[in-house]
């Protein structure tokens, strides 16, 4: 019974289910999930309660998004056949034991179960939960890939919005914050958010939907979208996908777009410190304070302003405008550094809303290139790229600082080398999207069996 | 497929999920705009 209202069968809309009912169940996950972004505010009454190093406080986060890229690399074709609702409950199970394993640990003094639990546990989940809505929206949104899947993808940039403060109040109300944290608060803290993200993704994999087969929006003709270039009319499974160039073109595209803005991302209150050094200790603390939340909302208005254009200029127009442009904002942040702080806030937020661009855009050009026969299971094998960028962006400008801090040098010039860097991996982006071609028939399921299995699917 | 042969109950559902994601989003939202004005020395 129970395993029966997960099955896909039992996910399909009754006449009269609207599609604009999906991207709010899809946000109930990606609000949810998104969580992972608001860790920092965990770090110091973790690593004041426990005296741990900054990075064993950063474990749990690192972890859970290496975790994020692998689960969703390998539950990614059981995420397609099992359907949506399925890939909610299994991710909201998981998220939520993370905090709640998490809880234990801190109440028990044993921080290896807050990694245990929030890194591996609630990591299956971010990853399970980022793709489980992916291919459902493109399917009800075949006329609007880029708008419904920026939709969802900007929830989980949003979802740090609302979890930074709420944990900052939470932690306040336990008494975990200051110099002497309770731990037992930080648990407390960790045992309230779980129980809140628990009933908040229910709305999703209740409401959650799969159109009918042949469904198709009033006045849509899949035949003349199709007429324009890099757009399939055939499908192309997960295990083929893997062995084109496109998909291993696309693996570099999203890697660096997602290193280049970690580059900026990382360190933003330093970089802004360091241009910009006037004024009083908390006048200038509080103002790179301002530029954090700046950056992060031009990275959740990037997500769906450029994806919802991608409908209308093409997919591959806007990676070239992500990486091509997005270099060249890099190279005028070079050569300007502080000289005029409105060319440096502009090239910034202009280079942060590409960044979550180019992840609320990639799930679009696999529908693109490859059908939608298993795009969710594609994404999640993409993905892994996100997992790469997580450690080579912070690596590759952290050292370079690092070192440069440790030579001497005072203001952008402890930056100017990783921006050149990042100038040279957007290149090679913007060379191997300029690669991507249409996917080869050879890759093509037969159109019989792709639909006997489409249809079985249903 | 379509919204027309809704009745009010529907529809009152559909504004109540959009609003269940859209009031935590708008929070947020809020608490990050506050921060702004400091980047600008007010």
């Amino acid at each position: 019974m129970a395993a029966g209202f997960l099955t896909r069968e039992r996910t399909v809309a009754p006449p009269g289910w609207s599609r604009w009912l999906i991207p709010p169940a899809a946000l109930s996950i990606h609000l949810s999930i998104g969580q992972a972004y608001a860790w920092s505010v965990f770090k110091p009454p973790l690593e004041a309660g426990l005296d741990l190093s900054g990075f064993l406080s950063a474990l749990p986060f690192t972890l859970g998004i290496i975790m994020l890229g692998l689960s969703a690399a390998l539950f990614g074709t059981r995420v397609d056949a099992n359907g949506p609702r399925w890939a909610m409950v299994v991710s909201s199970a998981c998220f939520v034991s993370g905090f709640l394993i998490s809880a234990l640990g801190l109440y028990l003094g044993q921080y290896w179960l807050v990694v245990l639990g929030y890194g591996f546990v609630g990591g299956i989940g971010l990853g399970i939960g980022y793709i489980s809505p992916v291919s459902t929206l493109i399917k009800w949104f075949p006329d609007r890939p880029g708008l419904s899947t920026g939709i969802a993808i900007m929830g989980f940039g949003g979802g740090a919005l609302i979890a930074s403060p709420l944990t900052q109040q939470l932690l306040g109300t336990f008494g975990a914050t200051g110099a002497n944290p309770d731990v037992g608060g930080v648990g407390n803290t960790f045992l309230v958010l779980g129980l809140i993200y628990a009933v908040f993704m229910s709305v999703g994999w209740l409401l959650i939907r799969v159109p009918p087969e042949g469904w198709a929006p009033a006045g849509w003709d899949p035949a003349a979208a199709r007429k324009r270039p890099l757009i399939s009319l055939a499908n192309v499974s997960a295990r083929n996908a893997i062995k084109t160039p496109q998909f291993w073109f696309l693996w570099v595209v999203l890697c660096f777009n997602v290193t280049a803005g970690i580059g900026i991302l990382e360190k933003a209150a330093p970089i802004y410190r360091d241009f910009f050094p006037g004024g009083t200790t908390a006048a200038l603390a509080a103002a790179a304070a301002g530029f954090v939340a700046i950056l992060s909302l031009a990275n959740a208005i990037g997500r769906i302003l450029w994806s919802s254009t991608s409908d209308f200029l093409g997919r591959k127009n806007m990676y070239r405008i992500y990486l091509g442009v997005g270099a060249l904002l890099y190279l005028a942040l070079t050569l300007t550094t502080n000289t005029n702080k409105v060319v440096f806030l502009v090239c910034c937020l202009l280079i942060l809303s590409f960044y979550g661009a180019g992840f609320a855009t990639v799930p679009a050009y696999l529908r693109d290139l490859f059908g939608t026969y298993q795009v969710g299971a594609i994404h999640g094998r993409l993905l892994t790229a996100w997992s790469v960028a997580g450690v080579l962006g912070p690596l590759i400008v952290n050292a370079i600082a690092d070192a440069r801090i440790a030579a001497g040098v005072q203001g952008p010039g402890r930056y100017t080398t990783a921006f050149m860097i990042m100038i040279g991996l957007l290149v090679i982006g913007f060379v191997c999207n300029e690669l991507i071609r249409p996917v080869d028939e050879k890759f093509h399921e037969p159109a019989v069996e792709a639909a006997a299995r489409t249809e079985a699917a249903a | 497929m379509s919204t027309e042969s809704w009745g009010p109950v529907q529809w009152i559902g559909a504004v109540l999920l959009w609003l269940w994601v859209l009031v935590p989003f708008g929070y947020g939202l809020y608490q990050l705009l506050t921060r702004i004005p400091a980047l600008f020395g007010s």
